[in-house]
């Protein structure tokens, strides 16, 4: 029977897949929806899309590729921005169209077969490889192991900078590994969600998490859940109805954003008293 | 009376543009100094070079070697209303001021937390220990904030432009406070508000490109023409010791 070790198959890696998404996702998403760095993530997944380019024009594993890109633009980005050397939204907006760019032209130059540059840019859950669930396996171990014993540093960090920098010295060099960290999750979470849809990967639980905590380490916990739930179901849900997975599971926590805020919303209106540590911001 | 730091002719400059210039400064214990001077005259760059984030061009700035890093300053940056926003309880606020104490995988233990809700007691914010700073009014901020920069016993409470965030109804506790601190450390304050600051401190330091210190709270607008220190004098009722310009 064939079709069900396939299926078996497909499953299993799917929900790896999507636990381990969510777990690094979680993270890393909450890392940059608390440090406002949304965009700069943006602009690392689209450069990063030049290495997958040249990735396959050199023959070399494209994943490889964009982390190597996607690696240097964030540093790059950092450097940048910590030196006031330019501004930081454009440097951003120069890396983003580069890296596209770049993706865009190898990936035409590349001789024979043609990769179907669809399922980067918008996810395929095929095109996930054994290696591919290994690698963002290894990831969430990294993120549980780098946050359990960075906590306060990356909260005091990231909720004052510059207060930070007056009593240590090694601010600078916590960020670019973090920073980098928060690369190579959204590189590896591309073939999951694609070039254009992973940043919703990151950005959509955290922010549906903190309609209900202002706590940093729940935001997490929650951002890592209420991922799973999105991930897995948006897999699921793709998988009867046919239609493309990356682009299913950001539908999914889109509509479940909005369920969670029409919640809140309605205890607020409605039981705002029996309700004191919700969402209190106007 | 043993000194904080000194500092010896230090210039500073951003590539070309020098904002300091042959600065001689010292700070001692017990002092309460106003730092006043006008927009871009220099007051944020002597901080920075105080907090050691930027380094003279020229000149040297020196701490007493008697007191340990971690002892020297405790720091009141600006704060701006978009970082409140940030999800973070007033303990763990106030415990981030004892960051320097610790090596950078260390925990917080029972001790520093007991001292967190000290502080917190202190600074009139029992009870709001657990609530995210999104929660708490300006004032009650400013109070955080401040408890996080003494968290950690510093001889010398850098602050700066404390004022922007302070509701009136705490303003005159603040400052009270600010006297009773000042016995145990050396204040420093940069204001661009004279008017607020001048009946509170014992002495100012005028910063525009040169620095002037002037030993005593009260200063005159023509004093202040004559340090090359224009600012715009705002009073606040009867604030003792300030002096408006004459009408001509």
């Amino acid at each position: 029977m064939e079709g069900t070790i396939f299926q078996y198959d497909f499953i299993v890696k799917g929900l790896l897949g999507a636990l381990f998404a969510s777990i690094t996702a979680g993270f890393a998403g909450t890392y940059i929806v608390t440090r406002k760095m949304v965009f700069l993530s943006g602009g690392i997944t689209h450069a990063s899309f030049g290495g997958i380019g040249i990735g396959y024009y050199a023959g070399i594993n494209p994943v490889a590729g964009a982390a190597v890109f996607g690696v240097l633009s964030a540093l790059g980005i950092e450097y940048l921005s910590i030196n006031h050397r330019i501004r930081e939204d454009s440097a951003i907006g120069i890396l983003w169209a580069f890296g596209m760019a770049t993706g865009i032209i190898f990936i035409y130059l590349t001789p024979g077969y043609s990769p179907n540059l669809m399922s980067y840019l918008f996810g395929s859950i095929l095109t996930v490889t054994n290696a591919d669930i290994i690698a963002l396996g290894i990831m969430s171990v990294i993120f549980f192991i780098y946050f359990g014993v960075f906590y306060r540093t990356i909260l005091y960090t990231s909720f004052d900078e510059s207060f930070a920098r007056t009593y240590s010295s090694g601010v600078d060099a916590f960020k670019y590994v973090t920073t980098s960290l928060i690369a190579l999750t959204i590189v590896l979470n591309i073939r999951m969600a694609g070039v254009i849809l992973v940043l919703s990967l990151l950005t959509l639980p955290p922010n549906i998490a903190m309609l209900f905590t202002r706590k940093y380490s729940l935001i997490i916990l929650v951002s890592i859940l209420t991922g799973f739930a999105g991930t897995a179901s948006g897999y699921v849900i793709s998988y009867f109805a046919g239609i493309p997975v990356g682009a299913t599971i950001i539908f999914t926590l889109v509509i479940m954003w909005i369920i969670a805020k029409g919640i809140t919303m309605l205890m607020l209106s409605g039981f705002s008293n029996l309700n004191p540590d919700c969402d209190r911001k106007q | 009376m043993a000194f904080i730091f000194e500092m010896h002719s230090v210039s500073a400059s951003y590539d070309t543009n020098t904002v300091l210039e042959g600065v001689d400064f010292s700070v001692d214990e017990n002092d309460f100094i106003g730092v006043i001077g006008p927009n871009g005259g220099g007051k944020t760059t002597l901080l920075k070079i105080i907090l050691g984030l930027l380094k003279p061009s020229a000149g040297e700035i020196r701490f007493n070697p008697d007191l340990p890093d971690s002892e020297r300053i405790g720091y009141l940056p600006q704060i701006s209303t978009g970082d409140v926003n940030f999800p973070v309880n007033v303990t763990d606020v106030i415990l981030s001021g004892m960051m320097i104490r610790k090596r950078i995988f260390s925990r917080m233990s029972a001790d520093d937390r007991k001292k967190a809700g000290r502080i917190a007691e202190e600074l009139g914010l029992s009870g709001l220990e657990r609530k995210a700073l999104s929660e708490l009014s300006g004032g009650q901020i400013q109070r955080v904030l401040l408890g996080r920069a003494i968290i950690g016993d510093p001889r010398l409470l850098l602050l700066d432009e404390p004022g922007n965030f302070v509701d009136s109804s705490f303003e005159s506790d603040f400052y009270g406070k600010l006297k009773e601190l000042n016995k145990r450390m050396a204040i420093l304050m940069v204001s661009h508000d004279i008017g607020m600051i001048s009946s509170h401190v014992k002495s100012f330091a005028c910063v525009n490109r040169k620095l002037h210190y002037h030993p005593s709270s009260e200063i005159s607008n023509d004093q202040l023409l004559a340090y090359g220190c224009p600012i715009q004098l705002i009073t606040h009722g009867d604030v003792p010791h300030t002096v408006l310009k004459t009408h001509n």
